[in-house]
């Protein structure tokens, strides 16, 4: 049997971790859905509380569904993990951070001057 | 020693898997990156508050969360070598998947339909292409899925079909984490108004 669940997987799944997982990724969801739809707080804080859920739920799957962090010693596809975290952060961040600045150095004057430089074509 | 043998190549294949995983998370990383970077260059066109039914997106978040749950009960049906009730579980899968593909298809349809296509402006283009690109995932998804289970129906569980079935619910897992980002950055974040 132990054989089995080695040729399954590396980490043996079991039927509450699923029922778990889904059950909280279900209300952590709904909650999101709720708190945007009646508006039950407003503007920064609201995005703030359905980030916080997303990645919450995020935690939730990737332990309940995808076992991450389970596997026995040495933990490569944990590594490897945080390695892509690492990457995806700086893709997303330093793209807003560079786009903004130009947005931030580009004066109205010069837009409008450019605008009227395309205007030809 | 043979049984040794076939659990070391699984836990290769399946680290070779997690790593493509990884790079895949990249991929819709840089299709984050782009939306984030765009959601604003509406070009006078509609914003994304005009355009989406939350109700709508909600159902296709609960279809997705469900399949991935259906899909991990098709895994530990296969632990257990129940043949019958993996293939049950992975036709609910199927069925499940395959709803919320339709359901996206339809969104599209009407987006187009009302001249909000991916040409209308930098944010639709970008929209276009992050969610299309998680469609055409569940698309080839549910291509795997027939496949597998045509497998398994003819060869049974065997430990090659053991194999490809965690390789699959990685995979299907992985695309409801996607959606989970997807629904928030870009459905409950576009209606928010900071």
């Amino acid at each position: 049997m132990s054989q089995q669940s080695n040729i399954a997987g590396q980490e043996r799944a079991t039927l509450t971790s699923y029922i778990v997982g889904f059950v909280t990724s279900i209300v952590l969801t709904v909650e999101a859905y709720l708190l945007v739809a009646h508006h039950l707080i407003e503007g920064k804080s609201l995005a703030a509380a359905v980030a916080g859920l997303a990645i919450t739920q995020f935690l939730v799957q990737l332990f309940f569904f995808l076992h991450l962090g389970r596997e026995t010693k040495p933990r490569w596809k944990l590594l490897v993990f945080g390695m892509m975290l690492v990457v995806v952060m700086i893709f997303v961040f330093g793209s807003l951070w560079i786009m903004s600045n130009l947005n931030y150095h580009m004066t109205p004057k010069q837009i409008n001057n450019y605008l009227n430089s395309q205007d030809g074509l | 020693m043979k049984d040794e043998e076939i659990a070391k190549t699984t836990s290769k294949t399946i680290f070779g898997f997690w790593l493509y995983i990884m790079t895949d998370c990249v991929l819709f990383a840089s299709l984050f990156a782009t939306y984030a970077v765009l959601h604003n260059n509406t070009f006078g066109g509609p914003s994304g508050a005009s355009l989406f039914s939350m109700p709508y997106v909600l159902v296709e978040t609960l279809l997705l969360l469900t399949s991935s749950f259906t899909c991990g009960l098709a895994v530990l049906a296969a632990q257990s070598q129940r043949k019958n009730q993996v293939i049950g579980w992975f036709g609910a899968t199927f069925v499940l998947g395959i709803s919320f593909l339709a359901m996206e298809l339809t969104e599209f349809r009407h987006l187009v339909m009302d001249g909000n296509s991916w040409r209308r402006s930098g944010f639709l283009s970008s929209y276009f292409t992050l969610v299309g690109t998680h469609g055409l995932h569940i698309t080839v998804g549910l291509i795997w899925m027939v496949v597998l289970v045509a497998q398994i129906r003819r060869k049974g569980l065997t430990p090659n079909n053991q194999r490809r079935l965690t390789l699959l619910s990685i995979f299907w897992h992985f695309l409801d984490l996607v959606w989970i980002f997807i629904f928030t950055i870009v459905y409950l974040m576009g209606v928010v108004r900071i």
